[in-house]
């Protein structure tokens, strides 16, 4: 017996130093699995003059490796090291956590929008006398707080809800059709009209669904819970008269539950299947040809081209809830993307931050990389010199379109949601809707996280500073009207 | 070499693994209670905020609601595990053809880490759910159902190992002295076996109590917390308060210090219990 326990306890005893390793091994994963993911490249070449260097951690997993080539172009031709990583698919916040507490923190990384911008503002340096913050086309583009800019948008995105042009005009041709073309589509009504009609038709058309999937995973929430929700708090804030409030009434949302609605119930799988339903599978219903409309935004292009489609084939239509004056709404434009600089690098690291910068946005390997390679519309002056430094995109070109129509382009208010834990709550809540029946006595719970909710989490995040001159400074930001917001979700792009 | 020589090498031998446990161990500990304590977006920048962390973590609904998912999740699953596991040794003991082929099977889930046992797990519930137009996570009924099978599947036949050695360390000369003595297999299995693997007993329910109660790979690659955080164990929890919550970094620490707390008094308060049943021989 004695033997036995022995054994015994060497066993425990080994047990416990495995868990002591794998738990160590689990908390090193954060970030190697995100640097799996992610492409690290540092140009050996021998570090500049003032022997500086730039450390980028760059939020956008679709844009990695033309990020890393830039670098090495930079490099190649300065002898800078510049160093770029990705953060894996929804890991950004984790990893930025992790890489500013190290030496050798980045010099250059993202914030989202005012929100996240509370965390980090201690960190941004001050971009106000820099050419960066002097090329940009106006201050909506930028993060502007006690005066200083803290940060600058790099890339303007649209959503709006995605269709399939050859399918629609199929419709269009049927008998009964509600609608002859897409211009007829103004107003919440008729699209409710056409896509119950489309529904109804699916099998005609060979198609599965008016919609794709509203998955409710985490890697499609976000176009619900952020994206969807922006509308009624954009008709409130409009009907108001306001920028950001401290306790949302929710005076649209009947008709946040009609588009809700309109979308789970003539989407291509039933409501109670929602809460598995992932943004790949949103994405192959649209790209297969399975469903007609798709609510994401400019971001979607390449997978849309990648899955087949064509750019004649892709157009966009803005998200109508049903609110007064709808007619004239565009698509929902804004940027969630902004570039700060780490205010704690040394003075030689900052500058070179800055010089790396002001060559993206200045010269041509720079404009070309990002407006051709990577597909962004920026809010620079500098790409407004020659029209090659536009972006060669269908989704973008839809949005241009409404703009010159005359249609308003809808503010990205969501960047005013006073914290991730709002949206999860919404989230769940829109969740528990689609999967109990759609009842009245469900959307309560909805009404609640809405309402109820914003006031509980506004009055945590602001209390929940400790340091008291945080509140105010932050409303500056928001005033600034800066428009964006925290979407890790963006991961899904 | 006698005693008296070695102890000269005393610190050669003791030091790199004392090193190693200060800088794995003892430092983190510190810092994580610590910063339990403060305010901060990353660890070098604390501001002591004194015990606001800890007042903040009992207003938050999901951190009870996970403290209660995850006592529930440990009391099922340790209370299936080891019947399962007992029961499985039990028969692998009694001689059966191929049990040396039984046992690598059972043993064998062990070696698939967590993350992947979850995604398979996930799609083979989805699988067979989706036949009723349902998923995984249409529920955290259905979540927990789910972490308990993938659970038992998983360390079923860890505890199954230790439990043969146990039962093959009881002394056969007892089991036919039992027999002799007219007892029934029950009785042999009530008074004789189980006492005799007593030992067995305390490593297999401590090692499966801790590890429900830490269990975080599993729980988040089979359901994520879905649906809205409701089939979110601790660990989850405490992780998304860490890195999902803009300015509640020290709460998901003050979180993380509670929960190491609860977990070291439950594991200390079961090893006394159960240590206290052993019989020596």
């Amino acid at each position: 017996m004695k033997n036995l326990k022995k054994g015994i306890a060497l066993a425990m005893a080994a047990s416990l130093s495995v868990c002591v390793f794998a738990g160590c091994e689990s908390g090193g994963n954060t970030g190697s699995s995100a640097s799996t993911g992610s492409t690290a490249t540092t140009a050996s070449a021998s570090a500049g003059a003032e022997g500086g260097k730039v450390y980028y951690l760059n939020f956008k997993p679709e844009q990695a490796d033309q990020w890393v080539a830039l670098a090495k172009t930079y490099t190649d031709q300065t002898g800078v090291e510049v160093k770029v990583e990705t953060a894996a698919s929804g890991t950004y916040e984790e990893q930025l956590k992790s890489e500013m507490a190290k030496s050798g923190a980045p010099t250059l990384f993202q914030v989202n929008g005012p929100v996240e911008l509370a965390a980090w503002t201690d960190y941004c340096y001050n971009l106000k006398e820099t050419s960066l913050y002097q090329n940009l086309k106006s201050d909506d583009f930028a993060l502007i707080k006690d005066d200083e800019v803290k940060g600058v948008a790099y890339v303007i995105e649209t959503y709006g809800i995605i269709y399939n042009k050859t399918l629609l005009n199929k419709y269009f041709e049927t008998d009964g059709a509600k609608a002859k073309s897409v211009d007829e589509i103004n107003t919440f009504d008729k699209l409710k009209e056409v896509v119950e009609d489309i529904q109804a038709k699916k099998d005609d058309l060979g198609i599965k669904g008016a919609f794709t999937s509203a998955g409710m995973d985490s890697s499609s929430d976000w176009r619900f819970k952020t994206h969807l929700a922006n509308l009624p708090i954009y008709y409130e804030y409009k009907a108001d008269g306001i920028d950001s409030t401290a306790a949302i009434k929710g005076s649209y949302l009947d008709n946040y539950r009609a588009i809700w609605d309109l979308y789970i119930n003539n989407a291509t799988c039933e409501p109670s299947m929602l809460s598995a339903k992932t943004g790949e599978d949103a994405a192959a219903d649209f790209g297969l040809g399975e469903a007609i409309f798709y609510q994401n935004g400019t971001w979607e292009y390449q997978n849309c081209i990648d899955a087949g489609l064509t750019d004649e084939e892709l157009g966009m239509l803005p998200i109508y809830i049903g609110a007064e004056g709808e007619e004239n709404q565009g698509l929902c434009t804004g940027s969630e993307n902004y570039w700060c600089v780490n205010s704690k690098s040394s003075e030689a690291d900052i500058q070179a931050t800055l010089d790396f910068l002001n060559w993206v946005i200045t010269s041509d390997e720079g404009r070309t990389a990002m407006a051709t390679d990577m597909g962004f519309v920026t809010p620079f002056k500098t790409f407004d010199e020659d029209a090659k430094y536009q972006a060669n995109n269908a989704l973008i070109k839809a949005a241009d379109e409404y703009i010159a129509n005359g249609k308003t382009a809808v503010k990205w208010n969501f960047s005013t949601i006073p914290s991730e834990t709002w949206k999860n709550n919404v989230g769940a809540a829109l969740l528990d809707y689609a999967q109990n029946g759609q009842t009245d006595e469900a959307w309560e719970g909805v009404k609640k996280a809405f309402v109820d909710g914003w006031k509980t989490e506004y009055d945590a995040a602001h209390s929940g500073e400790a340091a008291a001159e945080e509140a105010p400074a932050e409303e500056a930001a928001e005033e600034a009207g800066a428009e964006s917001m925290a979407v890790d979700e963006n991961a899904a792009q | 070499m006698s005693k008296k020589e070695l102890r000269p090498y005393f610190p050669l031998f003791a030091l790199p693994t004392f090193i190693a446990f200060i800088i794995g161990f003892i430092v983190p500990l510190g810092l994580g209670m610590y910063l339990s304590f403060c305010k901060f977006t990353t660890v070098n920048d604390a501001v002591p905020v004194g015990l606001k962390n800890y007042s903040d973590m009992f207003k938050d609904p999901e951190f009870i609601h996970a403290l209660w998912y995850t006592a529930l999740f440990a009391i099922v699953s340790v209370v299936t595990i080891n019947f399962f596991g007992f029961a499985i040794a039990m028969l692998l003991t009694k001689g059966i053809r191929g049990t040396n082929l039984f046992r690598t099977v059972f043993f064998m889930p062990n070696l698939i880490g967590g993350i992947v046992l979850g995604y398979i797990w996930q799609l083979i519930f989805n699988g067979i759910l989706a036949h009723f137009d349902l998923t995984l996570t249409f529920s955290e009924v259905y979540g927990f159902w789910g972490l308990v099978i993938l659970m038992n599947w998983q360390q079923i036949g860890y505890v199954m190992i230790i439990y043969i050695a146990g039962i093959q360390n009881v002394p056969p000369e007892l089991i036919e002295a039992a027999k002799i003595d007219g007892a029934t297999g029950r009785q042999i299995l009530g008074h004789v076996i189980l006492p005799m693997v007593m030992p067995s007993i305390t490593i297999c329910t401590f090692i499966t109590l801790t590890n429900s109660f830490k269990l975080f790979d599993q729980n988040l690659a089979l359901t994520n917390g879905l649906p809205g955080n409701r089939s979110e164990l601790l660990s989850l929890n405490i992780y998304n308060t860490f890195y999902g919550r803009v300015g509640f970094e020290g709460v998901g620490q003050a979180k993380a210090v509670v929960f190491s707390l609860i977990v070291g008094v439950i594991a200390i308060i079961q090893l006394v219990l159960t240590h206290r049943k052993e019989v020596q021989q």
